[in-house]
């Protein structure tokens, strides 16, 4: 099981293989449809987004509301393929590593060879398992968006699987 | 006539909605229990284990098992000997789902399909009712998650497909939901009835236990090559490839017309939450 400290530098990002178990410690981001459709409505306006992409990680989730005395609530992966329209363009302006669960198209899988990037497949279904990881989490956009805003999370050895690595490679 | 206060249906209800929304069925876990065991594959067996180590954080934490607590599903067997009091019966039970979707700290999931604009409080449920004989009302509550949903299928087949056809259907609707629908599936099929009829059996189909069969044997026994079908698919716990695909197959029939045979493949992931009581 290797363990991961965020931001990724390419070094790291070379030495993940497709299949390989992870422990991601670090700030990630969740985004889903709708902030998506938020993001692509910036980009095509040239306004600027409301968090840096360079080297980011984008989480594909929506959590359900914390408890008071939580940090998170529930929350595991969604289905990356319905971002399958989003996030070449995301990774070809400097987008780190994606998380989410599934295959996602060729056209990603390029992008995440193309800008030496990963696609980590988190456990879907594993959502308390999840919150259990998540030691902080922040609204940081689109709050109306409700459960599918843009939430800043930090995590500490979250499980994930090398997917799509930066030679091609896949796990499915 | 048995008069029955829909406060009571909507307290039963809230239960629950609440209790499902945690907690995986007895034969969920098991059959998730018994894929770790059988799995040889190392990728989809760490998943697996995550899996079942996930219902346990949920169970003791209180916590929703998966961050998508669903739409609500409500099916309703009603004795026509049954006068319902109170409230409108629909208003009970969305006001039940409101309550235990606050509660439970649940997701609220359900939205405008146009605007996307969410509806903020998990409502409307999805709501089937059905006339029985009796003085009884038995409530089934299945909270579906939905990237399982959108993996699901409706075939209007010709006859002369026959049971091969069914069969074909079932295992092509897995193999296109590839790793995507949070494997290993549980999957529900209609076989025959109308276009919606057919749907709707699909769904009753995921509220049975998984490992049960049809009563009707050559029913049971698609519901058995479907499954042997699916699990040499290798597609696996979440496409990482391995022994298990599918958890199980459940098959619901009724009569069709002379020129169709519509069948419904209805997919469920592996959290699998549903509630039965009798009032």
């Amino acid at each position: 099981m290797k363990k991961i400290s965020l931001p990724l530098s390419k070094h790291m990002v070379k030495d993940l293989k497709a299949g390989d178990s992870v422990l991601i410690s670090g700030t990630i981001l969740t985004a889903r449809d709708c902030a998506h459709k938020r993001l692509f409505e910036l980009l095509n306006c040239g306004k600027p987004l409301p968090f840096d992409l360079k080297d980011a990680v984008i989480y594909y989730a929506g959590p359900c509301p914390a408890k008071p005395d939580q940090p998170s609530g529930s929350c595991g992966p969604t289905t990356s393929a319905r971002m399958d329209s989003f996030a070449p363009k995301l990774l070809n302006l400097g987008l780190g590593a994606i998380i989410g669960k599934g295959e996602m198209s060729d056209e990603v899988k390029k992008a995440v060879k193309d800008n030496c990037a990963v696609y980590f497949a988190a456990i879907g279904g594993a959502g308390a398992l999840y919150a259990d990881a998540i030691k902080k989490s922040e609204c940081i956009a689109f709050a109306d968006l409700l459960s599918e805003a843009v939430y800043k999370l930090e995590v500490v050895d979250f499980p994930a699987v090398v997917a799509y690595d930066c030679y091609g490679g896949s796990i499915y | 006539m048995r008069k029955i206060n829909t406060r009571t249906i909507e307290n039963k209800i809230y239960e629950m909605a609440l209790h499902a929304g945690v907690n995986l069925t007895a034969s969920c876990q098991v059959a998730l229990e018994k894929a770790y065991e059988n799995e040889t594959e190392g990728a989809a067996k760490f998943a697996l284990k995550t899996l079942c180590t996930n219902a346990e954080i949920a169970n003791e934490k209180q916590m929703p098992v998966c961050q998508d607590t669903g739409m609500a599903v409500v099916i309703f067997e009603i004795g026509q000997e049954v006068f319902l009091e109170g409230k409108p019966l629909k208003t009970a039970i969305n006001d039940a789902v409101r309550r235990a979707y606050a509660d439970g700290y649940f997701r609220k999931s359900i939205c405008d399909p146009i605007t996307r604009k969410n509806t903020a409080d998990n409502t409307p449920a999805a709501v089937h009712t059905e006339i029985c004989e009796g003085d009884k009302i038995k409530i089934t509550y299945l909270p579906k998650g939905f990237g399982s949903e959108n993996m699901s299928r409706l075939y209007m087949l010709k006859p002369a497909q026959g049971v091969e056809g069914i069969i074909n259907a079932i295992v092509e609707t897995v193999k296109l939901a590839g790793s995507r629908p949070c494997p290993p599936v549980y999957v529900g099929v209609g076989i025959g009835g109308s276009f919606d009829t057919c749907a709707y059996l699909a769904k009753k189909a995921i509220t049975r236990d998984i490992g049960t069969h049809n009563e009707r044997a050559d029913i049971a026994e698609i519901e058995k090559t479907a499954l042997e079908k699916i699990n040499g698919l290798n597609i696996g716990c979440q496409g990482f490839h391995g022994r298990t695909t599918a958890l199980g197959v459940s098959c619901e029939w009724a009569p069709t017309h002379i020129a169709g045979l519509p069948v419904a493949v209805n997919i469920q992931c592996h959290c699998v939450r549903c509630e039965k009581e009798i009032l």
